[in-house]
């Protein structure tokens, strides 16, 4: 087996060595009830082309998103991956290397991870970020989850335009940690006034900027009446790239942004692993969650990086720790700050403009389409249609077509009737004149 | 030195008049090592003796400093807050925590003299 | 050491042969360049509702090759299990395979988005029903929950199905008992779940001590959370016991799984009376860690449990697979989502490529050879170390710092000379249940000669701190790209980010 390394002769010498006559010695300890001895109904070891062959057979009954014209986005995009990316992030130091426990030989992985703490402070217009989380549903649990520890209060306000994932993630959390969370009910297409649910009670009021319909809407009014009531605004950004042209929830007056880093260095693969982003205020960064990375220096003077702040976490707080988390998103992390420093200042400006301008092509050539209406006043890369029917059998016949058209509504909203009609589509980069038009066409004709 | 009085969460009480100074004693800070942090109570809190009332935090720990005795926190010591490292090197002294008006003076005798503390340090060893 | 006096001194450039300096990325900014060829926009009028973002971003600029040679220098700072034995014990560093790397990147994996509709993504559905089969058959398990993003995600992820499960019998229990040499992450999963805290301690034997856990066991007590092989490497030889004590008292039995390494094929948790526990793929199933993650953290649940697990479920339909990803029709018990989509299903694909090549008779091949490698080092090692217990290890040996007594040394001290020595220190200073805590976990991956090249410096250090020699490990590590790093000064006054210099701050920033 070519990832065990002992031979025969090695294992013999070594329980000798360790004085024992067989492997069975090793595990006597282990109940005699609770022992296998047989080899469990599992197939035997395999070879690697075999391996390779049935997965890619599994692979191949999946239809990918280069392979179709392809619209889908809702807080996972397609981005083109520039080749370095993927190069880089495979070195085997940087993939096979653990948490850095032992700073004197993981400065690559911690100035990295500075690197990337300053990318996420910059784009978002934010004063200080962690080392990433699982993905941003679960930056966003920790974000409301911060807020309470801030303002000693169990109710956040959920703005309806929320990711359906993001918010219940968060009502789970909410019902075991113990906070109330008041979703406001997706309505797109409407405008939502959510402060005057802002109370003395409400600890956090959560909004998404572009929310998941798409709708760009600026949450200063909302940091406001926040800061009035004494309670924290918690912006939710799911397509990163955007920060490339929209004004960043910091300006905005944030307190907390939870975001999904996928867009930047990472591919779809199915909804994980993704990156959770999560930035703050300064004042409040011995209440954040997850690693972070300092600069120090060594005892020559040189400048170096540690994990720091460290009292806040579950290795030394253990059940008074500000979360439990511990495995984070660390090589998507990376990815990302390797795509963001090759595309720069100039790259991410150009590559956000060019999806807002495929998305405000592909709106142009939907809004024909007789009996589609498009919701949105302002967006970024994606955007929300009302069809003049059902939209769940249109994306399946679309998909039989070889067109992956979009996520309607119902998909994540089934028993609200009132949005079965809706259909969110996204374009990126990567989305060509040849694939809006088939879309055109197609919806036309399915429509018909 | 010997009005201090000692807790078995190892601060200290200093009585002056109807006040009282806490802090953390020298054993407690060589058992944390380099301080790094402090958070100290808001002015105005009542504190009930036993209860939290500050955090102090090392590189590789982190704890919760008790009330020793129970009132109302009428000055804090916001020099720890900005350099931490003074708790280290004068515990007793410019290395204290917050002063309270006592709400029980006679809760202070439930507490160790020096002599006492001592003996219940080596004890813990 | 003052500046100037050290290595670094010595050459002008402040590089050393192969031990490159790097700059920050921020300090390697050329405006106007650009690592991505792009094409031009068109120039459109927005569509941005008044939101177009002014003024410049801050970020830096630089070529492609500038940045394939920043993040290669970066790289070359990294000790990795890909240069040599990582025995950090209780994380599982053991070698990656490739394969795993590239099966992942299949565009068939790749690049299928979450809300694709299930008719397109039949391919992966097969796949995540493959692993959690997989799983089963090795914990013997009925359920499994796919979606936890990590080991301490699974964690929560189990203890709310706990908590849920007891309250759909109208128990409101408010403890959960945790073995004084868990993870930190199991108090702060159970705390996070709305439950009291309270530590069990460890017998002289480094087991959980029953008579102690009896002593807490009520009606109040939710669950145990213990790791079994635990951290001290050793197996819970009275788990049954335990397991039967729990359930005497209605409470559940939560096993970390992180150390399910050891016993792969040779043991199913189901057989030790665990109601759940989580499997760390990263760790057991090698998928590699980066530097931090991802992970991923599916949670195996006993038949009790299983209709409290999270969002989606992956159930049999009448063509295949089927996500079911609201509380409807048999998932209308479960306690909700914890994570976006669908699970951490790169990782997913990784495991399984991994499970697939070894197959039932190789993971327990592997699991039998990492606790031959564990004990062998115990074997070799005891008389220079003091191994904390005695007896058989298993997949992991800890020691303490009795054989520093007197030395000067501390456990620190001697990691960092392992340091020197080109290996990567053990975990130190965990399990807390010993003073100065070393605990070793070679893994299956490493070869004899590995292991007695490992064997043959950490003796030759134990003689050298016995000889008396401190100063020597006081100034390790000499060698790395960084010497001991200040984290005092870190912590007291915190640096989490590039702040550009005085005066030069870009417009906009």
């Amino acid at each position: 087996m070519r990832t065990l390394p002992l031979g025969e002769r090695d294992r013999r010498e070594m329980l000798a060595a360790i004085g024992v006559s067989s492997i069975d010695a090793l595990y006597a300890e282990v109940p005699p009830s609770a022992r296998r001895e047989g080899l469990l109904d599992l197939p035997k070891a395999m070879p690697e082309m075999e391996v390779e062959r049935r997965l890619s057979t599994m692979a191949a009954r999946n239809v990918t998103a280069g392979s179709a014209p392809f619209f889908i986005g809702g807080g996972a995009y397609r981005h083109y991956l520039p080749a370095a990316v993927d190069h880089l992030i495979q070195r085997g130091e940087f993939l096979t290397s653990y948490t850095p426990y032992q700073p004197e030989i993981s400065q690559g992985t911690l100035q990295a991870l500075f690197e990337f703490q300053t990318l996420v402070t910059i784009l978002t217009g934010m004063e200080v970020a962690n080392a990433s989380l699982y993905d941003g549903a679960t930056a966003c649990a920790e974000a409301v989850m911060m807020a309470n520890r801030l303002t000693g209060r169990k109710k956040t306000i959920l703005s309806g335009g929320l990711h359906p994932h993001y918010r219940e993630v968060v009502e789970t959390y909410g019902r075991f940690v113990g906070f109330r969370s008041d979703a406001a009910p997706p309505a797109p297409g409407a405008r939502e006034d959510l402060a005057p649910l802002v109370d003395r009670d409400t600890g956090s009021l959560v909004v998404q900027v572009p929310d998941f319909w798409g709708e760009l809407a600026d949450a200063s009014s909302l940091a406001q009446a926040c800061h009035e009531a004494g309670a924290l605004l918690v912006v939710v950004v799911n397509e990163a790239l955007s920060l490339g042209l929209v004004r960043p929830p910091g300006e905005m007056g944030a307190d907390i942004v939870a975001g999904e880093g996928q867009s930047l260095g990472n591919p779809l693969s199915f909804g994980g692993p993704h990156l959770g982003l999560f930035a703050t205020r300064e004042r409040f960064e011995r209440q954040m969650p997850g690693r972070l990375v300092g600069e120090t220096v060594d005892s020559e003077g040189r400048r170096g990086f540690v994990l720091t702040l460290s009292a806040r976490e579950q290795h030394i707080r253990r059940e008074k720790a500000t979360s439990n988390i511990c495995t984070n998103s660390g090589l998507c992390a990376l990815a990302f700050t390797i795509h963001l420093s090759l595309l720069g200042e100039k790259g991410l400006k150009t590559l956000a403009r060019l999806n807002h301008e495929k998305a405000l092509q592909l709106c142009e050539r939907l809004q024909r389409v007789d009996g589609v209406q498009v919701l949105n006043r302002a967006f970024f890369n994606e955007f929300t249609l009302r069809l003049p029917c059902a939209a769940t059998p249109v994306v399946e016949r679309l998909a039989e077509r070889g067109i992956l058209a979009g996520i309607p509504a119902s998909r994540p909203y089934p028993d609200r009737a009132e949005l079965s009609d809706l259909l969110i589509v996204a374009a990126t980069e990567t989305t060509s004149e040849e694939d809006m038009a088939r879309l055109e066409k197609a919806l036309a004709a399915v429509l018909r | 030195m010997s009005a201090l009085r000692f807790s078995a969460e190892h601060e200290w009480v200093k009585r002056e008049g109807d006040l009282a100074v806490v802090g953390i004693t020298d054993h407690a800070q060589s058992q944390l090592g380099d301080i790094v942090y402090v958070e100290l109570p808001q002015i105005g809190r009542r504190l009930e003796r036993g209860k939290e009332a500050a955090t102090v935090e090392s590189v590789k720990a982190a704890s919760e400093v008790y009330a020793p005795v129970s009132g109302e926190v009428v000055a804090t010591n916001d020099a720890i807050v900005a350099d931490p490292a003074k708790v280290n090197a004068d515990p007793l002294g410019e290395g204290w925590f917050f002063k309270l008006r006592l709400a029980d003076p006679k809760e202070l005798d439930a507490l160790m003299d020096e002599a006492a503390y001592s003996r219940f340090v080596e004890a813990q060893k | 050491m003052s500046k100037g006096t050290g290595a670094s001194a010595r050459t002008t450039s402040g590089h050393q042969g192969l031990m490159l300096e790097e700059r920050l990325l921020f300090e390697e900014d050329t405006p106007g360049l650009c690592g991505v060829d792009l094409e031009e926009p068109r120039g459109l009028p927005d569509r941005l509702g008044g939101l177009l973002r002014e003024g410049a971003i801050g970020l830096p600029s630089l070529s492609e090759p500038q940045v394939v040679r920043h993040f290669t220098r970066l790289s070359q700072k990294n000790y990795a299990i890909d240069s040599g034995l990582y025995p950090l014990g209780s994380c599982t560093m053991k070698h990656n395979p490739r394969q795993g790397e590239r099966l992942a990147r299949l565009p068939g994996f790749a690049e299928i988005h979450p809300w694709q509709p299930l008719s397109t993504v039949a391919g992966a559905l097969e796949l995540m029903g493959a692993l959690a089969h997989a799983l089963k058959v090795l914990t013997g398990m009925p359920a499994i929950a796919l979606s936890p993003g990590a080991g301490a995600h699974g964690e929560i992820c189990g203890m709310m199905t706990i908590r849920a499960a007891l309250e759909a019998k109208g128990e409101r229990r408010r403890r959960v008992l945790v073995a004084e040499s868990a993870h930190g992450t199991n108090p702060a999963s159970a705390a996070a779940c709305g439950y009291a805290v309270e530590a069990v301690p460890s017998t002289r034997r480094g087991r959980l001590d029953r008579a102690e856990l009896e002593k807490r066991l009520d009606g109040d007590v939710a669950a145990l959370m213990l790791t079994n092989p635990n951290t001290c490497g050793l197996f819970e030889d009275e788990i049954l016991e335990i397991a039967a004590a729990l359930h005497d008292k209605g409470a559940f039995f939560y096993c970390d799984g992180a150390n399910f390494n050891a016993i792969l094929g040779r043991v199913r948790p189901i057989d030790c009376g665990i109601d759940c526990m989580h499997l760390n793929l990263h760790k057991t199933f090698s998928t590699p860690h980066g530097g931090g993650g991802p992970g991923s953290g599916p949670v195996a649940l006993a038949a009790s449990l299983a209709p409290y697990a999270p969002l989606p479920w992956l159930v049999h339909g009448e063509n295949g697979f089927a996500l079911v990803e609201h509380r409807t029709g048999p998932a209308e018990r479960a306690i909700g989502r914890i994570k976006g989509f669908h699970g951490q299903f790169g990782t997913f694909v990784r495991a399984l490529a991994y499970m697939m090549s070894l197959g039932a008779d190789g993971l327990r091949q592997a699991a039998e050879d990492a606790v031959l490698n564990a004990n062998y080092l115990k074997a070799r090692l005891e008389g220079s170390l003091s191994p904390a217990f005695p007896g058989i290890a298993m997949h992991e040996v800890l020691f303490d710092d009795r054989f520093l007594e007197e030395s000067g040394v501390t456990t620190l001290d001697f990691a960092k000379a392992l340091i020197d020595e080109g290996f990567h220190p053990m975990t130190i200073y965990f399990p807390l249940v010993v003073e100065g805590a070393m605990l070793v976990e070679p893994t299956e991956t490493e070869s004899r000669a590995s292991l007695d090249e490992f064997i043959a410096a950490v003796k030759a250090l134990a003689e050298k701190a016995r000889a008396g020699e401190a100063e020597f490990f006081h100034a390790a590590p000499r060698f790395a790209p960084r010497r001991r790093l200040d984290e005092v000064r870190a912590a007291r006054h915190p640096v989490l980010r590039w702040r550009p210099p005085a005066g030069t701050e870009p417009a906009g920033s």
